[in-house]
């Protein structure tokens, strides 16, 4: 009987208290969180009334680690930091450490970046958009837009040489030049890609579900946004055009022609739209990117007489190196895009900074000693002492790395602004007051990056 | 504004206030005393030549290693200051002594600082005056210790914790 009593006024509310409100844990490991994150939600019937955010369940000291390296090594760090668009990370925090030095890279090296970044910030929208649809039951949506990811990934994969850990920024340029091509497959890419974001507008754009769980659901004024320090589409989705591509522009951002997607509700579905105008815009810039390089065209390939690289390699190290240097050869011996041309037109001259090609660092000792004083302790990259904050445009919005230096070869304080952190810590004010069902939707609007949330 | 005109303009309300102003690489700078560095930042979001009313980042440093701050307070509170209407940047930082490392909160002024500030407080061990709930953040409750401190080893372990198996 008193059992029964008990069962009652937990499950009905009834009895003295009257209703109760319930306490729902969501995750840290949720199927519906795409990262590990816990809400701790306190609900009155299917009403969210109050939350809480509990996170850190990712963090690896990732700016601890980079106060014990010498400055080259943070960039594999970097990688893991927004893993769906790794190379914005690699080339912010090159750039912070290039205002630093108070050097500035080369026209191309600059295009590169601009491409590279472009093409990174396509892959991260398709993903939160594809995933936020699936868990909204748009399934199809979700393998259309991960199917386009893939191509695009793909470039990533020629130009870098991996998919998600890819290290390519390198401090005062980058690793390697475009492959041979690489223009056509950036057509294609986005050919591919144009037609699935066109299937995707036609699916779900409009579509009576969809629109249901979109609009109005996870909304934030204008001044809260701005007063909650959100950047990127969410800021933007509410009505604010700040893009820092736009406002302050970097690298080439200034030469590019594009346009800044604005929202009006700041909704779920504002977002939605942004993202997806978003994406039309990069490749934009990344079409112009290719048109603009400087350089001379990608497809460049060394001629003449080549030798063998295990043979270039080989005789480097065996000491005959005299007139090595000049010998061409028909592949670099690591990557393609490594070699000494490639590096003349993308990588800064001073030879403080910048690790040497692949061929100077096996064909010469004076490219070999170079190479040494980059990675020896105690030597490499010597910034002098002071401070520097550089902002880029993340996929999420402005990803700022301030980097101290005390003069050593290694940086005294990494600090790295995540784009993600403020949309996160304002997530109980945009779910509270609303459905639990709403809660999926606006956590996935606001695109929770693990790695660069916990750091 | 340009970066001088705004560290004048600081300067100008807070002439005591602010210790020091600097420019370098193009960010400027200013150094305020943490008696005035809440009036600082509120006029900074108030003032209608400033405007900064977004709060970018609020971080710390632990100059506890840094040549030739050996003797000087140990720890930078800094704040990057952004403001959407006129597009310019600023840079605050509060000097803090380790006997008695603490600043008030700024999370009246922006609702993100309550979340910035907890990681600073679990990073750093400074505590804010006035925050309403300052817990850590990143790591756990049990954890001992303010990770990004110079003195603590990169390489210390911690019990684990959890249910035991």
């Amino acid at each position: 009987m008193a059992d029964e009593r008990v069962t009652r006024e937990l499950l009905l509310g009834e009895g003295s208290g009257g209703s109760q409100n319930l306490y729902v844990n969501m995750g840290p490991a949720h199927p519906a969180m795409h990262g590990i994150i816990r809400i701790f939600a306190e609900l009155d019937g299917e009403t969210v009334v109050k939350a809480d955010v509990e996170i850190g369940y990712l963090h690896r000291g990732f700016e601890k680690d980079c106060e014990a390296h010498v400055y080259g090594n943070a960039i594999p760090y970097t990688d893991r930091l927004n893993y769906v668009s790794p190379l914005i990370n690699n080339f912010g925090y090159a750039s912070a450490v290039e205002k630093l030095l108070g050097i500035d890279v080369t026209e191309r090296c600059k295009y590169i970046r601009v491409i590279m970044s472009e093409i990174s910030r396509i892959c991260d929208h398709l993903t939160c958009v594809g995933a936020s649809a699936m868990e909204l039951g748009a399934f199809t949506v979700f393998l259309y837009m991960i199917k386009a990811r893939e191509f695009l990934w793909e470039l990533v994969e020629d130009v870098t040489g991996a998919r998600l850990t890819i290290s390519y920024g390198r401090i005062g340029g980058v690793k390697a030049d475009l492959p041979a091509g690489f223009d056509l497959k950036v057509k294609r890419a986005f050919a591919e890609t144009r037609q699935v974001l066109e299937e995707v507008h036609r699916l779900i754009t409009g579509n009576r579900i969809f629109m249901d769980r979109m609009v109005g659901v996870g909304a934030m004024t204008r001044e809260d946004t701005i007063a909650w320090g959100i950047t990127g589409p969410l800021l933007r989705a509410s009505g604010v055009p700040f893009d820092v591509r736009k406002t302050q522009p970097y690298w080439a951002y200034d030469r590019m022609d594009f346009e800044v997607a604005v929202g009006k509700n700041g909704d779920n579905f504002d977002r939605y739209l942004v993202r997806m105008a978003e994406m039309e815009q990069s490749m934009r810039i990344a079409e112009q990117g290719l048109d603009g390089i400087p350089g001379g065209a990608i497809q460049v390939d060394w001629e003449g007489r080549a030798i063998d690289p295990d043979t270039y390699v080989d005789r480097g190290k065996q000491g005959k190196t005299e007139g090595l240097l000049f010998v061409p050869i028909k592949l670099s011996p690591n990557l393609q895009g490594q070699d000494r041309g490639a590096h003349a037109r993308l990588d800064v001259p001073d030879k403080r900074v910048v690790l040497p090609s692949k061929e100077a660092a096996y064909g010469s000792i004076e490219g070999l000693m170079n190479h040494f004083m980059l990675v020896m302790e105690g030597y490499g990259v010597r910034p002098p002492a002071g401070e520097a904050y550089f902002p880029v445009e993340g996929a999420n919005g402005e990803l700022g790395f301030y980097v101290v230096s005390d003069g050593s070869d290694r940086p005294y304080r990494v600090r790295c602004r995540p784009p993600c952190l403020p949309p996160v810590a304002a997530l109980p004010r945009m779910i509270e007051g609303q459905m639990i069902a709403d809660v999926i939707p606006t956590f996935g609007s606001v695109n929770m990056i693990g790695g660069e949330l916990d750091r | 504004m340009d970066g001088q005109a705004i560290l004048a303009r600081i300067v100008e309300r807070f002439g005591g206030g602010v210790l020091d102003t600097h420019a370098y690489r193009g960010d400027h700078t200013a150094i305020v005393d943490r008696s005035t560095v809440e009036s600082a930042l509120t006029l900074s979001r108030d003032d209608a030549a400033l405007r900064f009313d977004m709060l970018m980042d609020l971080t710390a440093v632990d100059y506890l290693r840094y040549p030739g701050r050996e003797d000087g307070p140990r720890f930078d509170v800094v704040y990057h200051l952004y403001s959407v209407e006129h597009n310019h940047r600023v840079r605050i930082k509060v000097p803090v002594e380790q006997d008695d490392p603490w600043v008030p909160t700024a999370s009246g002024i922006w609702p993100i600082a309550n979340w910035l500030e907890r990681e600073v407080w679990d990073m750093y061990g400074i505590r804010f005056e006035g925050h309403p709930d300052l817990r850590r953040l990143l790591m756990y409750e049990e954890f001992v210790g303010h990770p990004l401190r110079k003195d603590y080893p990169i390489n210390r372990r911690q019990p684990l914790i959890g249910p035991k198996v």
